[in-house]
């Protein structure tokens, strides 16, 4: 790790630590959970180039089967959590085989329909709950053990799932198989004619980016007790684009950091109700006309190190 | 036979109603296939913008009295000019840059007007009557009855199409607009303002959308919501047709409205969710499209 990155990951280490002492621990696991959720899309649309419109149907299934998983089957968290990765795993094996058959522009309206389905099914689907959801899931004792009733003692689990998979990310993006995603990113035909099979390549992305939002949904679940609608329809496919596009894209620690920007955005507007949608609009905007670096894109740009 | 017939009727009635979806997705498929033809971008805020012409003419009608006929002509106009002003301002600055960017752009933008929309006139529907002219007895097609007004929008919409696409394929200006979608460079070269005519094709798109806005405010609540809903099947519609052909695009739409009336029949829960199955199975036989060149 070049010694840029290893300064930030400190640092984040040591913001995520302080954290709980200074803020809402329940606000800071909704931090957590949409980081992993933004930098498993920016594994996407970061290191291989591929546009996801649909990512909120793996983060919304993949709440829903941990929030069934914990309620129904009386699984504990850290199962019910993987529940949840599997079901991103599995929606994500079939949505890519089918959405990487083409590129660009076609790739995000496809997956957008695809996730749209799913959220259609989700509405009519008797287990889901439809506009209710699934609410009151128990948070469960980890392992059999631990009680995570108290927010204190779960924001250590979430903050050790975030930190896992961060650098299960963190290691796909640097590894060899990572060197040829960029490949890929960069010059595809080229990648082709090195002899990868760029497809295979596009798949195994795909499906570690909606395992891992299949994770960060599942982890959602059982942080707020609760799986809706909301987690599976199209803005939430959005909102994992918007924190990408802003905290900066293809770079390791942008996703994370646009999260906390968005998330904290949306918890102060809270009470302006719609005006939410129309900043984040317009956020959308002001980062692709001027500012389509990011937040860390930027800071990169200026250090010309790594982050 | 007789007994077939029974078996047939519901088919050819909801395929009939069908028609009526069908007719929105082919105004709006093409839209978004004549506005990506010429400036590469996929225009996320088409159903923004088609939720807009909506809430115009009902803007129109209770401030300032004008009605239907006037609406279907003053929406979009309007929404286009808004339109023009986006792409002047904002679009004209990506197409240097990766598409990806101008899908992003847009996206923003159907943000921004649905969350206005929102707080003006919050979630709930708008209403809308059916205009006068059409308080009369349903059309009778033999096998059916169907309300006067649905009939309306299916045959305004195919002759919409049918004039786009005269427009685009047989006209000398839609000469010009094939000519600087296959050679932008070669075309200013022989001095015809390209950058002009990419304002007005996407402000004529946006007027589009508008114009099966205003269509909809009758049978549809007008409402901020409508856009979103109908954009993404219409999305879909576009991946099964391919954007390579205008024909293409508008044969998809009512094809799958049909498809989508026929389903309700025999399976209505699944009618939500059967054009993406389409499309999931027509990606697998024919990636690019049906109507698509590779």
């Amino acid at each position: 790790m070049p010694q840029s990155q290893r300064i930030a990951l400190v640092v984040m280490v040591a913001l995520i630590a302080i954290g709980p002492f200074l803020f809402f621990p329940v606000f800071l696991m909704k931090v957590l959970c949409f980081a992993l959720y933004a930098s498993a899309f920016n594994l996407l649309l970061g290191y291989v180039g591929l546009l996801s419109f649909g990512h909120a149907a793996y983060f919304g299934m993949g709440s829903y089967l941990s929030a069934h998983a914990a309620k129904v089957w009386g699984f504990t968290p850290e199962l019910a959590i993987a529940t949840g990765g599997l079901t991103g795993m599995a929606l994500g094996a079939v949505f890519g085989f089918l959405a990487i058959r083409r590129q660009g522009i076609y790739f995000a309206m496809i997956t957008l329909a695809l996730a749209q389905m799913v959220y259609f099914f989700c509405v009519q689907a008797p287990f889901t709950g439809g506009e209710d959801g699934i609410q009151a899931v128990p948070r469960g004792h980890l392992f059999g053990v631990l009680d995570l009733r108290s927010d204190f003692t779960l924001y250590w689990v979430v903050a050790a799932i975030f930190l896992a998979c961060f650098l299960f990310l963190y290691r796909i993006v640097h590894s060899p198989f990572g060197q040829v995603l960029k490949a890929i990113r960069d010059n595809e035909p080229r990648a082709t004619s090195l002899g990868y099979r760029t497809d295979s390549y596009k798949l195994i992305a795909f499906v570690l980016s909606t395992t891992i939002s299949g994770i960060a949904g599942g982890t959602k679940a059982i942080v707020f007790q609760i799986a809706t609608l909301t987690d599976v329809n199209w803005p939430m496919s959005g909102e994992a684009v918007l924190m990408t596009l802003v905290g900066g894209i293809g770079t390791m620690f942008g996703p994370a950091l646009g999260a906390t920007v968005i998330v904290t955005m949306q918890n102060e507007l809270a009470e302006f109700g719609a005006w939410v949608m129309v900043i984040q609009g317009a956020i959308f905007v002001a980062c692709v006309l001027a500012f389509r670096r990011g937040m860390i894109g930027e800071l990169q740009a200026k250090l010309r190190k790594p982050l | 036979m007789t007994e077939l017939w029974y078996d047939l009727e519901p088919f050819l009635q909801q395929g009939t109603l069908g028609l009526v979806n069908g007719a929105f997705y082919a105004l709006l498929s093409l839209g978004l296939a004549v506005i990506f033809g010429m400036l590469n971008v996929i225009n996320f805020a088409h159903g923004a913008q088609f939720m807009l012409g909506a809430v115009v003419a009902w803007m129109l009608l209770s401030y300032a009295g004008i009605g239907y006929w006037g609406a279907l002509i003053l929406s979009p106009l309007l929404v286009g000019l808004l339109g023009v002003a986006i792409e002047r301002t904002m679009i004209s600055r990506l197409y240097k840059l990766d598409h990806l960017y101008g899908l992003l752009l847009t996206f923003g933008l159907a943000l921004i007007i649905e969350g206005v929309v929102r707080n003006q006139y919050g979630v709930s529907g708008l209403p809308y009557g059916v205009p006068d002219a059409f308080r009369m007895p349903p059309v009778d097609l033999g096998y059916m009855l169907m309300p006067a007004y649905r009939f309306w929008i299916v045959v305004v919409s195919i002759m919409v199409c049918l004039g786009t696409w005269y427009a685009i394929e047989k006209t000398k200006i839609g000469s010009y607009l094939r000519a600087a979608v296959e050679r932008p460079q070669l075309v200013q070269a022989f001095g015809v303002n390209v950058p002009l005519m990419m304002t007005a094709t996407y402000g004529a798109g946006v007027a589009l959308a508008a114009f099966a806005g205003v269509l909809a405010a009758p049978i549809y609540s007008v409402h901020p919501a409508m856009g979103a809903n109908f954009i993404i099947i219409v999305f879909a519609v576009v991946v099964i047709g391919g954007m390579g052909s205008i024909m293409g695009s508008v044969v998809a739409g009512y094809m799958l409205g049909v498809v989508e009336g026929f389903v309700r029949v025999w399976w209505p829960e699944a009618s939500a969710t059967v054009v993406f199955v389409i499309m999931a199975i027509v990606l697998l036989l024919r990636p690019a499209g049906l109507f698509g060149r590779k």
